[in-house]
Formats: structure tokens, C-alpha cells, sequence
């Protein structure tokens, strides 16, 4: 018998279970801040590189300016072709995004009641139907939506109609879909009892399910104002004055017309435009970390 | 009448939502499928009706060249992403320290990844003598043009979406909390190792989770726009021209709203064929646990 075969006793099994978690910890960090590195890096390089002046932000890795500048804030600002500024795309892109929001967020409260909570003729078709359309890819609709939005007048609406109306027929399916399931895990114990106490159906939903829901429809608020602040196909294809422009779009043009030279101030540009989600990021985090895993797992 | 109405309460809540969907989603459906078999011009209007489009878009070569381009596009990214996001979303799940911070680290990408001040910064990172190509020269290496090189331009577009893996991963994780955790320790008294754990526990428990991140993936990518209009606009020599591309192109440049609606329509029934394959495929590997 050779010495490696020696039985071992408990402390040296225990030494190295020890040994060999601590190694595994160790691998998992390693693995989560390299990718962490990856994920973080360019965005922090972003803000820094947006108070560097134009030799420097190419000229090395580096986080922080050496001779931080507000030049490309300065220029960022600046009206573009006398029409459009950054605030004004804003502001742009605001008169979008907040009605579409509430539009959205009652809309899609309603249906996800009706299909949630009530039977009725049509519902074994009509709900398959709207899951669907969950799988319904927009690509195959830009074309023919774009020609009704012009048959209506539609195109270039100074009102953002095209970008706007839908949201109040409870159009991005999957809001439904995500309040639908929210709604099959609440009780409806306490509905029974609002209608023993004689409220009607929508007292019911007013004064009952809106209060419950409450937590999935802020999920569902804060993911459309996210996606519709970052849209930009609809944009391209629906606004076409400049000063309507909102600031996706106009962050494009403003990168278009530089010719490479001052990226600080496109990269200016950029991280204003995306400073509202930011925030709202920040604000709302887990409220986005729990509406998506909602949304994405069956309950 | 009054009796029906009393009986399906119910419908009325979902009036809004079903004429939203007659008009604005069943309708253009429909009228695309006309359209495709039609030489629409957006302002001169309807001509011939016949199948000229679709043997356009199938026989064309720089049609076809944009479909294989999809396919790579689209093979690449999702394998991809999900691999990153599940191996992810598996190290988070051991109980670390600060993994908190870690998810929201990965989760921002996610977020603002869409928007197109990230697809400049994008171009700004890949660029020549960006600061990619300047990571590289630091290791002594001589880094390749990412976005004038066709080999590499569409893998920058396709990096763009995997680094926006974090609501795939997010998704994962909650799946993974769900796996019970005595499983793994019944699997460690047996003594399999953590890989064998998670090829043989892990992976067969969230596979429903797996199956729907794999077709909204999918769904998504075959629809990629923004990354290659933005970035490469389609460049370079056609290298990140995609099918969404070639569809925006012939609607809205040529006003070819036929022939658009034709690719379109090839594009569909292509996605419509990869989710039928998964949906029926789902049977031999999808393991939902309140079967039986």
C-alpha cells in the first residue's frame, strides 16, 4: 500500500472540502468582475470621455480627463441647423413617451382584466390570439402600418400620432400578457368580497385589482418609457420635421453630420439623451428585476 | 341582448385592445400578404399582381446574400447571449457577497443597450484607433479594422446584443431560484461535481425557461435594425446588410412598398418555420415540471 492510499482522516477531508470551496469562490469572482470589467467599462469611459477635449479621448485608456473640459457639453447644447437642440429633442421625446406611457398602462389594464378575470364567447379564441401576437415580429408590419398612417395623414404628424394612438388600444402585447400573469397570483378573495359589498365591475377594477396590480403596472410604466425613449425605427419613419425630431433620432443626425473630429461631443450628446433612463434606472431597479422575471416566467 | 351582455362582462374590458388589434396589427397583416404579390409603389400605386417579388427576393443575389448574412447574424448572437446569461445567472446564484451589485452591473446594458447613444458609443469603441483597437496594441498585438473589415464588422453588432444580456439573465435567475435546492445536495452526497450538476439538474429543470428565451431571442434577432443602420449602416461592402436593412431600404428609399412587404413576408414565414421547430421540438427536451 502506498501512502496516497492511507485512509484519510475526517480533519484532512475536511481541510480540503474547505480548500476546494474556497478556490471555487474565488474562480466565481474572477469570472463575475472580469465580466463585470467588460459590461462596466465603456459606459464609465463614456462619461469620462465626454469632458475630455478631442486629441485626448482617443489617446489612451484612461478614465478621467487629464484637462477636463466642458466643450463637448458646450457644443452638445448648441441648436443644430437653428431648429433643434439636445433639450429640445428632449422635450421631444417626452410629448412621446409620458402619454404613451398612461395610454399603455390603462390600456393594457383593462384588457389584462378582461382576459384575467372574466369568461366570455370568444375568449378560447380571442386569447390565444393575443398571445400570439406576442410572437407577432413588427418587421412584417412597419411596411403596411406605414401605408394606413398615411392613407390616414398620419405621416409626420406634428401630434406624434402614428408613434401615440396605438398605445391606447393596448398594442405592445406583452404588457397584457405581463399584468395577465401578475393577475392569475393574486387572490380573489378580496374581489368577492367588494362585489358582496355591491360594487360593480369597475369599481371592482378601480378600487380592488388596480391597487393589487399596482407593483406590475409600474413595471410595465417604467419598461415603456424605457423602450419607447430608445425607439427609433418609429421616429425614422414617422417624424420628419426637425424640430419635432426627439432625441434618438436626433442623436443619430448629430453623429451623422460630424465628420470623426469632435466626439465629445457627440458623445456629449449621447449620454444626455440617455440620462433619463439612468435615472430612472437607478430610481427603480428592482422594480425592473421583478417585472421581468414576471413577465418572462410563467407563475 | 341585455342577458349576453350580463353574461360576457368580460368582452367589453377587451374592446379597446381587440380594435387595436383588428387595425393595427390584423389588418396591415393582412394587407402586406396582398402587397407582397403586388408592384406597389408607395406613389405611383398598384400595378401588376403576380409572384415577381418573390422570385425577386429569392433569386436576387444581393437578397440572398442578406438572408445568409441573417441566418449568420442571428446563429451567432443567440447561442451566444444565452450561453453568457445562463452562466451567469448560474454564478450568481451560489449565495456571493455583493450580487446585488454584480446584477446591476450586468443588468444596465440591458436597458439602455437599445437606445442609440449606445450604438455611437459602439462606433466610438470599435472605430479605428478606437479604444478597442488601442486595447489591442497595448498587448502588442496588431488589431484587425473592425468596422471596415467584413469578417468582423457584423461580429461587432452581434458583441453589441450579447453584452445586453442582462434581462436574459435575469430571467434565468429567477428560473434557477426555483430549482430545490435539496437536489444539489442529495446530487453532492453522491458526489457529482458542479458541472455535472448543472448539465444534469440545472439545465433539464429550467429548459421551459431555456425554450423562451431561445424564441424571443431568435424573434428579435432575425429583426435586427438599429445595430446595423446605426453602426456600419450596412457596411462595409454589404457585410452587416440584413434582411430589416434590405426591407427599410426597398420601403423607404425606393418606395417599393411590394417588394418590401415580399421580403418581409420571407422573413416571417423563415421565423414562423424556427418556432414551429422549437414549439414542436419542445416535447423531446422541454421538461415541465407538472407533468404527471
Amino acid at each position: 500500500m502506498t501512502n496516497s492510499n492511507k485512509p484519510r482522516t475526517a480533519e484532512e477531508i475536511n481541510a480540503e472540502v474547505i480548500r476546494k470551496r474556497r478556490i471555487q469562490t474565488i474562480v466565481r469572482y474572477v469570472v463575475l468582475i472580469i465580466v463585470g470589467i467588460f459590461m462596466v467599462y465603456p459606459l464609465v469611459w463614456m462619461v469620462g470621455a465626454t469632458f475630455k477635449d478631442n486629441n485626448e479621448i482617443f489617446a489612451g485608456l484612461n478614465i478621467l480627463p487629464m484637462h477636463p473640459t466642458l466643450e463637448g457639453y458646450r457644443n452638445a447644447v448648441k441648436s443644430y441647423g437653428g431648429d433643434i437642440n439636445i433639450w429640445k429633442a428632449l422635450i421631444n421625446t417626452f410629448t412621446i413617451v409620458i402619454p404613451k406611457v398612461i395610454f399603455t398602462v390603462i390600456s393594457a389594464t383593462i384588457t389584462a382584466y378582461g382576459f384575467g378575470r372574466f369568461e366570455f364567447t370568444g375568449k378560447k379564441i380571442l386569447y390565444p390570439i393575443m398571445i400570439s401576437t406576442l410572437f407577432l415580429p413588427q418587421v412584417v408590419l412597419n411596411v403596411p402600418q406605414y401605408i394606413l398612417y398615411n392613407k390616414l395623414g398620419w405621416v409626420g404628424s406634428p401630434l406624434y400620432l402614428p408613434l401615440i394612438v396605438p398605445s391606447l388600444f393596448a398594442c405592445d402585447t406583452y404588457f397584457i400578457f405581463m399584468l395577465v400573469q401578475f393577475l392569475h397570483n393574486v387572490p380573489r378573495e378580496l374581489e368577492e368580497a367588494a362585489k358582496i359589498d355591491g360594487c360593480n365591475v369597475v369599481q371592482t377594477l378601480v378600487q380592488v385589482i388596480v391597487p393589487m396590480l399596482m407593483p406590475a403596472i409600474v413595471s410595465c410604466a417604467l419598461f415603456q418609457f424605457m423602450w419607447s425613449s430608445n425607439d427609433f425605427m418609429g421616429p425614422l419613419l414617422y417624424v420628419n420635421t426637425p424640430a419635432k425630431y426627439p432625441a434618438s433620432y436626433f442623436v443619430k443626425l448629430s453623429m451623422d453630420s460630424d465628420a470623426g473630429f469632435s466626439w465629445n461631443r457627440v458623445l456629449a450628446t449621447s449620454l444626455i439623451s440617455i440620462m433619463p433612463s439612468i435615472i430612472i434606472f437607478f430610481a427603480a431597479q428592482d422594480q425592473f428585476v421583478e417585472g421581468i422575471s414576471a413577465g418572462g416566467v410563467k407563475g | 341582448m341585455k342577458k349576453w351582455a350580463k353574461n360576457n362582462v368580460g368582452f367589453f374590458f377587451i374592446i379597446p385592445w381587440l380594435i387595436g388589434f383588428l387595425v393595427f396589427k390584423a389588418y396591415p397583416f393582412g394587407s402586406s400578404l396582398y402587397y407582397s404579390f403586388t408592384d406597389y409603389n408607395l406613389f405611383k400605386g398598384m400595378t401588376k399582381f403576380g409572384l415577381m417579388n418573390y422570385q425577386e427576393v429569392l433569386t436576387k443575389r444581393q437578397n440572398v446574400t442578406a438572408l445568409a448574412i441573417t441566418f449568420k447574424y442571428a446563429f451567432m448572437t443567440v447561442p451566444l447571449k444565452l450561453i453568457v446569461a445562463l452562466l451567469i445567472a448560474y454564478i450568481l446564484n451560489f449565495k456571493l457577497k455583493a450580487v446585488n451589485l454584480f446584477r446591476t452591473a450586468y443588468y444596465i446594458p440591458s436597458i439602455l443597450g437599445g437606445s442609440v447613444a449606445i450604438s455611437v458609443l459602439w462606433r466610438a469603441l470599435f472605430k479605428d484607433d478606437g479604444l478597442i483597437q488601442q486595447m489591442i496594441r497595448m498587448f502588442g498585438a496588431n488589431p484587425p479594422s473592425f468596422m471596415t473589415d467584413p469578417n468582423w464588422a457584423l461580429f461587432i453588432i452581434c458583441l453589441l446584443r450579447v453584452w445586453q444580456f442582462g434581462s436574459t439573465m435575469v430571467i434565468f435567475l429567477a428560473a434557477l431560484k426555483g430549482v430545490p435546492e435539496d437536489l444539489y445536495e442529495a446530487a453532492s452526497l453522491d458526489g457529482a461535481s458542479k458541472w455535472r450538476q448543472f448539465f444534469s439538474i440545472t439545465v433539464p429543470l429550467i429548459t421551459p425557461v431555456i425554450f423562451y428565451n431561445l424564441i424571443t431571442q431568435l424573434v428579435q434577432a432575425f429583426q435586427e435594425f438599429n445595430g446595423p443602420f446605426i453602426i456600419t449602416n450596412g457596411g462595409p461592402r454589404g457585410a452587416t446588410t440584413l434582411m430589416s436593412i434590405l426591407i427599410y431600404n426597398a420601403a423607404f428609399k425606393a418606395y417599393d412598398m411590394g417588394l418590401a412587404s415580399a421580403m418581409a413576408w420571407v422573413l416571417f414565414v423563415i421565423l414562423l418555420f424556427f418556432t414551429a421547430i422549437s414549439f414542436w421540438s419542445q416535447k423531446h427536451w422541454v421538461y415541465y415540471s407538472d407533468e404527471g
